[in-house]
């Protein structure tokens, strides 16, 4: 009897003992033309991947056979194998693409063309052009809702968030937000969009069946100057309780209550800090800072900043998935 | 004009006149300390005063680097944590020192020294009873800074503790071999200037080594032979679970070394200081 719960707490223990399953994030370094790719268990670079001219936007594929990063200089989009980490193909964005999302099935890809003022859409399936969206002055954010049926585009200099229904492919309703709106991400249950304004220094809180802002988050930080805070990057967890807001020049990701949209912490990362992305499981978010060319990790549950790691040269965006 | 019976040496003493000695030396140190609140007191506002008011003022002098044992960006109230701890230290080291001298210029010494257990042994347990006294300090200091958000992982309360121990110890030897050489209290006021502050100052304690190297490279190579820089080196490691192998060796030796200075010091037969005449206390 004795031997058998000595086994069974041996393998308790061993379970314990486990590393937490691994992961692996690709990090596009912008001016380095290169993707570095991280193992989340070991949190050392496994590889960097050389790709296309000015690499921004970085994302898995829905089935994570692929990584797709946008290389604007090249005006086109890479699809990064991920078991041999090599680029196997392209896909056909319009001019200077900048961020892009996938609709859930990840069968529609968005993309945000900074350069011409318009949304390329784009049938993974086929690889093939679907049309384009005419929309504001400098595409950027880009985000799909949780329904699928609106997707939802910021444009930089128009200072606006543009809902464009799925369907029909158009605009359905303009939502103008401070200026230079940078990114735009939903809450899970779709009852909130959420658009950083890097000049404003502000997060907008939507109502997306309202189209009407109906909040604010701000941010201030003792001992530095408003403009030096630039929000960016959003990260939100899935239960939509707590959000994560990186801060661009202010070296800082604030942590946000995601109820009461009120800031309860800020986290010291690198300089300019400006996209982040969740590990599967939510144990950790990863955030690029550019200027000092590494990202850091945040452990989510103790909202503690854990490590720094080395990339490339100003690493801009990540992504993070299931080897 | 008293006189004072030095019993024979005696070749050999069971473990537990010597833990009766330990005992009393502790004892004794330990009572003094609770008895004398305002040390307790000041010796936690020095640090924190460093914490909340220059810390705030001089966040930017970290600047933007990752130094080792730090693994991420860190705020300058972070950095200096382990060198005010080190701090506490010192000013610990130094008062326990001026103990002795009080002690000598009372004739409270007397009593201790006639102990017929070795001289060597006798100021081991007194170096001790002062290191325990710092390491309360420094406890209820990082209890204080827990509150401000500087929380090292929690294993490293207790990994940082052998490297206080040694740290204590080294700073208490020096201040016991310093305190040899002082005949009255009042001179000793200098020694706190011309040691506490330069030791303090021209170290890693404030400010990062790579950042002085910058300002001053002949300040950076004064700062990299003063053993205060290692002690804090040593803790701040520590503190977070890591070993500092040339800073664990300086502190070591310096201990070793300032421990057998501080024991010739005090041998009246050998003493560095001339005495008096009969070879008494002044």
């Amino acid at each position: 009897m004795w031997r058998r719960c000595l086994l069974t707490g041996m393998f308790a223990w061993l379970a314990a003992a486990a590393p937490a399953s691994a992961f692996v994030a690709y990090v596009s370094n912008e001016k380095g033309n290169t993707v570095t790719v991280i193992d989340t268990d070991s949190w050392t670079v496994t590889k960097t991947i050389k790709v296309g001219q000015r690499p921004r936007g970085i994302e898995f594929s829905r089935d994570g056979k692929f990584v797709m990063v946008a290389v604007g200089d090249d005006d086109t989009i890479q699809m990064i194998d991920t078991k041999t980490q090599e680029i196997v193909d392209t896909l056909p964005s319009g001019p200077d693409p900048e961020l892009f999302t996938q609709d859930a099935a990840g069968k529609t890809m968005y993309v945000a063309n900074e350069n011409d003022n318009t949304v390329t859409v784009i049938d993974l399936e086929k690889r093939a052009r679907l049309g384009d969206i005419q929309v504001g002055v400098e595409p950027e954010g880009m985000a799909v809702s949780p329904d699928g049926k609106i997707l939802i585009n910021t444009s930089e200099t128009t200072s606006m968030a543009h809902f464009i229904d799925t369907a029909t492919r158009q605009i359905v309703a303009n939502v103008l937000v401070d200026s230079r709106p940078r990114f735009a991400a939903f809450k899970r249950d779709g009852s909130e969009l959420w658009v950083s304004s890097e000049i404003g220094g502000t997060v907008s809180i939507v109502d997306p069946v309202k189209h009407e802002v109906t909040g604010k988050v701000t941010f201030e930080i003792p001992g530095l100057r408003s403009e030096a805070i630039q929000p960016v990057g959003i990260g939100m967890t899935k239960d939509g309780k707590t959000a994560f807001v990186a801060l661009g020049p202010a070296n800082r990701v604030a942590v946000v209550d995601g109820a009461t949209h009120k800031v309860t912490k800020y986290l010291l990362v690198g300089q300019r800090v400006w996209h982040m992305d969740f590990t599967p499981d939510e144990k950790y978010l990863l955030v690029t800072n550019g200027v000092s060319n590494d990202v850091s990790v945040i452990d989510v549950a103790a909202q503690k900043v854990i490590k720094t790691i080395q990339v490339g040269e100003l690493p801009w965006g990540i992504t993070i998935a299931q080897p | 004009m008293s006189s004072t019976t030095v019993p024979p040496a005696r070749s050999g003493f069971s473990p537990s006149e010597y833990i009766i000695c330990l005992n009393g030396i502790v004892w004794r140190e330990a009572l003094r300390f609770l008895h004398q609140r305002e040390r307790f007191i000041s010796a936690l506002v020095r640090p924190l005063v460093w914490l909340f008011i220059f810390a705030a003022g001089f966040r930017q002098v970290l600047g933007i680097s990752i130094i080792p044992p730090y693994e991420t960006y860190i705020p300058y109230e972070v950095y200096i944590a382990p060198g005010l701890m080190a701090m506490i230290q010192l000013f610990n080291g130094m008062q326990s020192s001026l103990s002795m001298v009080y002690d000598r210029e009372m004739g409270n010494m007397r009593t201790l020294l006639v102990s017929p257990l070795p001289r060597g042994y006798l100021l081991f347990c007194k170096l001790l009873a002062g290191t325990a006294v710092s390491l309360l300090q420094v406890y209820a200091f990082l209890v204080i800074a827990w509150f401000w958000d500087i929380a090292p992982p929690t294993i490293g309360y207790l990994t940082v503790l052998p490297a206080l121990v040694l740290s204590g110890l080294m700073l208490g030897a020096l201040g016991m071999l310093i305190s040899s050489g002082i005949k009255q209290l009042e001179n000793f006021a200098g020694v706190m200037n011309f040691v506490i502050f330069p030791m303090f100052f021209a170290s890693s304690a404030l400010y990062p080594l790579w950042r002085v190297q910058e300002g001053s490279p002949m300040l950076y190579y004064v700062c990299l032979c003063n053993p205060f820089t290692h002690a804090v080196e040593l803790v701040r490691f520590a503190v977070y679970g890591k070993m500092n192998w040339v800073s664990l060796a300086v502190v070591g030796g310096c201990t070793v070394v300032f421990m057998i200075g501080a024991i010739i010091a005090y041998d009246p037969s050998r003493g560095l200081v001339r005495r008096g005449p009969g070879g008494g206390e002044a």
